[in-house]
């Protein structure tokens, strides 16, 4: 029997469940061993070879490469270990959280000063918010 | 024998720390927040306890995906400060109270709540940022603090009701432990913020003010908020509230004692990606 997931109708939101940590498990302890200041530069000295050490699937390694942090979370990356090579790459939790967006830094930043995303439309998969699918990427000309 | 005098609540997000730590406290961006501490600080002063409960959260810090443990109660003499990918924080060790740990943990076990003992471990910003908050920038933190992890990270976490229930048995162990010890205890992180995906930067000032008040004075119904409406209200990592409630059930009144005083309140928009909520209760 399938169990209840009510939070899958929540727009722009992926939640770490034990499905996506089954999905993430290797992904996400790469992204752990870069806690080690050697790894980060054994990392950074070669970002493929590095990879390639770990049992991940080829996506997930793209996806890495790619600094594609959405595409990070849907083959079960999680933020918080995901952070780390944002750590890497000298990058705040902020410039992380406003890549997954669209926005550029300044606008990110500037939308967070101004008291953050609105709920308004972003609660339910279908309503017309900014993170809903239908508007993203956000920040693009019209 | 040992007594709860006040429970302390706080958001405790990394780059208020990373503030502290690159001396940026005074800029016009980090003024107002620090500002709403200032009252904090004083009070701590006036009412330093001779141990800390700190409920925290670890951020894929000492615990990776080998092991997720959901309450791990921290019982080690010591712990460091982790490097977190950016180096460990400059601040003081923190000096843990391995007789009162290992008797919470005996007592709590003994409830049916199912802790995690550990013995060796690093602690995160989860657990240095409110002590920074409260305590200024120390050569040493004033008191020894229990650190007590819980999972917020990996689905499920524990619920709000399970939490609070878990901070009633957690009272009763530390009101049973002979020597007379004040102790207070600190439930931290969110409030609305959620760091992934296109709903990146959700913050919704009218929901965290809302449970707030409901924390303060109802909190049974503060207990009965289940994970869905944190995730669409305060979004994907505002469920670290839940861990609030564990502090909130040590309290008093939930015991069947007066209600507690507020002796301080703070709601700030934004450190970084978060709505940063702070609470005092005193016992009377």
């Amino acid at each position: 029997m399938a169990l209840e997931k009510p939070y899958k109708d929540i727009p722009g939101t992926t939640i770490f469940d034990a499905d996506q940590s089954r999905l993430g498990y290797h992904l996400n302890q790469f992204c752990m061993s870069l806690m080690k200041a050697a790894n980060r530069e054994r990392f950074k000295a070669g970002e493929r070879a590095y990879l390639d050490e770990w049992p991940m699937t080829e996506e997930q390694k793209q996806a890495v490469l790619a600094r594609d942090l959405n595409r990070c979370i849907a083959l079960g990356g999680n933020i918080y270990f995901l952070a780390k090579i944002g750590a890497t790459d000298g990058k705040s939790f902020q410039q992380m959280a406003g890549s997954m967006t669209g926005m550029s830094e300044a606008a990110y930043r500037d939308m967070m000063i101004n008291g953050g995303r609105s709920v308004e439309g972003n609660r339910y998969i279908g309503e017309d918010g900014d993170a809903q699918a239908h508007r993203q990427p956000q920040g693009k000309k019209d | 024998m040992a007594k709860i005098t006040a429970s302390v609540y706080t958001s405790h997000v990394p780059a208020i720390g990373a503030a502290i730590d690159t001396g940026k406290t005074t800029d016009p961006y980090w003024v107002p927040l620090f500002k709403g501490y200032e009252p904090s600080k004083s009070w701590m002063e006036a009412s330093k306890p001779d141990v800390i409960f700190l409920v925290y959260n670890d951020h894929a810090t000492a615990f990776s995906l080998d092991i997720i443990p959901t309450f791990a109660i921290g019982c080690a003499a010591e712990f460091k400060p982790a490097d977190e990918g950016y180096g460990p924080r400059p601040v003081p060790t923190v000096i843990g109270h391995p007789e009162l740990a290992a008797h919470i943990a005996q007592s709590v076990i003994q409830d049916d709540f199912d802790l995690t003992i550990v013995n060796k471990m690093d602690v995160d910003h989860g657990l240095t940022v409110p002590l920074n908050l409260l305590c200024g920038s120390p050569d040493a933190w004033p008191c020894p603090v229990i650190p007590f992890a819980v999972n917020v990270v990996q689905y499920p976490v524990p619920s709000g009701r399970r939490c609070y229930n878990l901070g009633q048995a957690i009272r009763k162990a530390i009101e049973s432990y002979d020597e007379p010890l004040k102790v207070q205890i600190w439930g931290t992180g969110g409030m609305s913020h959620q760091l992934q995906g296109p709903r990146a930067g959700l913050i919704n000032r009218e929901w965290d003010n809302a449970w707030l008040d409901t924390l303060i004075s109802d909190p049974d119904a503060a207990a009965s908020v289940p994970h869905i409406d944190y995730v669409r209200e305060a979004g994907s990592e505002g469920i670290e509230l839940v861990m609030w409630l564990i502090a909130r059930g040590a309290m008093d009144d939930v015991a069947g004692g007066p209600p507690p005083k507020l002796a301080h309140r703070f709601y700030h928009v934004p450190a970084s990606n978060t709505g940063v909520g702070h609470l005092i209760l005193e016992n009377q």
